[in-house]
């Protein structure tokens, strides 16, 4: 300091000063940056509802979500999405009862059974299948899956719930074979030593300790991949059939899943390119999108909470 | 418990559970492995010169996709211009800048829903606010805004990854020698997270060329014989030509090697694109800079 004349020291502390507040714009425009996603999210929500809040002044919202009757051109129209959103449940429960097993042994064959050399192999493969487009599926389906199970099942048409479940778990599968590797590596290596130092198989060790270890991750993987059957669009489109009508779940146990469907998701992508801007069809698309918004919304704020109540924090909350 | 059963017993079940493992994870290669065979099996005969370069004829039932190629390459230009800054910009915020607190909290609950928004949904509020709201039309704009916001987790997770990757002491040394804050973001984190960056922005191009619903009502047509000659004009993409001509047409058994053509040059596009990813990411693990 002492060997500064005063005029330097004056620069020297400008020069600071506008670096400073030169670095306090620079951070003020990442912090905006970093909350564009959560603009993102308001913006499509504040666009859902505004376009979708416009259907209820003529329709009431609970014949909307109750009403059995879709035929949106009819007049009056009907817009009872009961039948489209049995549709998606339906869809996304059998593919999850398909793709968790496959997903989850998946998972589990990679960390416990599979040698280091060939796991090199499989997991980009994994990836690979989790980067097919949708509409390759739905083509897959509709051309190769469909004419097949109508010929060997014998059946009317080949597009139905077990099909468009079909090809929803392989879209699922490596979303929930991924989240759930990553669980099983991140329980404790000492606790699995452990286990087999007491004279435990293998198998053993992993369904009671690795199992219950990465649960929390497991069912946070369930979770997303079942979000994703959900909200898939190009599969159900090509691939569910289409038929807005209520299938015989209990009537027909468990031959419904040879019936046809129209998921929501289906419906929009349907009927969006036919319906004039600004009718009461097309608002009600839009009150699907808000429907379907909502289930994704909250399948992802359980699989978070799921994720962050239940982590595994060391060994000592096992 | 566990020693009720004898030992034989105990590593035969083991065996058992094994074979079952081996079975899900030959099942699931199984299904990649048998449509990739399918697909390319009936679509190699389809795939010409002609098929590549020409544009459709005979509504749609001859000729080539050049169009839906030349479609798909501008719609995911144009989205990752739209992601990469945005996304990158954000990542730095969250991994030079963010504190453990609220806001972070907040901040990666909207990255999180905004990566399990549903295709459909990001088309409906692409319609809504590009198309509509902001009069753009439906575009080769409009589709790759609504693109670009889709891809936008992906990227933002792979570049704060790359970011919180790069050791401290590389920030240490630069603040040592006097640089700032942004002056070290800029001349030492971004560039030493860079190829993890490339490998993000690879995998969210895959990922927007093989979308379909979010360009249906936002950017796609499915028949223009003119290559897009501004942002503002239609354009036809490959997945959504796909979907038309396997719904759509009129004359839907005589196209179907048209179909497999496309469905071929589609997967082989995303697929290297995701493989390229993958092989750079593997690389990159191997040669560890630090």
């Amino acid at each position: 300091m002492a060997g500064l004349s005063p005029p330097s020291q004056a620069v020297l502390t400008r020069h600071a000063e506008r670096r400073k507040r030169q670095e306090s714009w620079i951070r003020a425009l990442f912090s905006l940056a970093g909350m564009v996603s959560v603009l993102v999210v308001a913006l499509i929500a504040l666009f859902l509802f505004g376009q979708g809040l416009g259907l209820f002044g003529r329709y009431g919202v609970l014949d909307f979500l109750a009403g059995t009757a879709w035929y949106p051109t009819d007049d009056p129209a009907d817009f009872g999405i009961l039948a489209l959103i049995l549709g998606s449940v339906l869809v996304t429960t059998v593919s999850t009862l398909m793709a968790v097993p496959l997903g989850v042994g998946s998972a589990l064959y990679l960390a416990v059974v599979a040698g280091g050399r060939f796991k090199e192999i499989v997991k980009p493969a994994v990836e690979l299948l989790a980067s097919l487009p949708s509409v390759v599926l739905g083509f897959v389906g509709m051309v190769v899956l469909a004419p097949l199970m109508q010929q060997w099942l014998d059946i009317p048409t080949g597009l139905n719930i077990l099909n468009a479940s079909l090809m929803l778990a392989i879209m699922a599968i490596p979303t929930i074979t991924s989240i759930s590797e990553d669980a099983l590596y991140a329980v404790p290596r000492e606790l699995i030593e452990a286990s087999l130092a007491l004279g435990a198989t293998r198998w053993e060790t992993t369904t009671r300790v690795l199992i219950p270890g990465a649960l929390s991750g497991i069912c946070t993987a369930v979770i997303l991949g079942m979000s994703r059957a959900m909200g898939e669009t190009m599969v159900v489109l090509m691939v569910a059939g289409g038929a807005a009508q209520i299938p015989a779940v209990f009537e027909s146990f468990p031959n419904f899943i040879f019936d046809s469907v129209r998921p929501l998701p289906a419906t929009i992508a349907a009927e969006m390119g036919e319906t004039p801007y600004g009718s009461p069809h097309y608002h009600a698309l839009f009150a699907i999108g808000i429907v379907l918004f909502l289930i994704t919304l909250a399948f992802n704020l359980v699989a978070a909470w799921v994720s962050r109540r239940f982590q595994q924090k060391g060994a000592a909350t096992l | 418990m566990i020693n009720r059963h004898s030992l034989t017993v105990r590593k035969l079940r083991e065996q058992v559970a094994f074979g079952l493992l081996r079975l899900a994870m030959a099942l699931v290669l199984g299904s990649l492995g048998g449509i990739l065979l399918f697909v390319f099996i009936q679509g190699a005969g389809a795939i010409s010169w002609t098929f590549l370069t020409d544009v459709p004829r005979d509504s749609m039932t001859k000729g080539g996709i050049f169009p839906a190629i030349v479609g798909t390459f501008y719609l995911t230009v144009g989205a990752l211009l739209v992601a990469l800054p945005l996304g990158v910009a954000a990542a730095v915020y969250l991994s030079e800048y963010a504190r453990e607190g609220r806001l972070l909290r907040l901040v990666r609950l909207g990255i999180n829903n905004l990566a399990g928004v549903p295709s459909v949904v990001f088309g409906l509020f692409g319609l809504a606010l590009f198309v509509v709201a902001f009069k753009m039309g439906v575009s080769l704009a409009a589709g790759s805004l609504t693109l670009g916001l889709l891809i936008l987790p992906t990227i933002i997770g792979a570049s704060e990854e790359a970011m919180r990757a790069v050791p401290d002491t590389y920030r240490e040394a630069s603040y040592g020698l006097g640089g700032s804050r942004w002056q070290t973001i800029w001349r030492v984190v971004l560039p030493a997270a860079f190829p993890g960056i490339l490998t993000g922005s690879i995998l969210s191009i895959g990922r927007a060329a093989g979308e379909t619903a979010p360009i249906m009502f936002t950017a796609a047509t499915f028949y223009t014989l003119h290559l897009p000659k501004s942002p503002f004009a239609e354009v036809m993409a490959l997945p959504y030509h796909v979907y038309v001509l396997a719904t759509a047409g009129t004359h839907i058994e005589q196209t179907r090697p048209l179909q497999y053509g496309t469905v071929m040059v589609l997967i082989t596009l995303v697929l290297s694109l995701c493989l390229v990813a993958i092989v750079v990411r593997t690389r990159l693990r191997k040669k560890k800079l630090w």
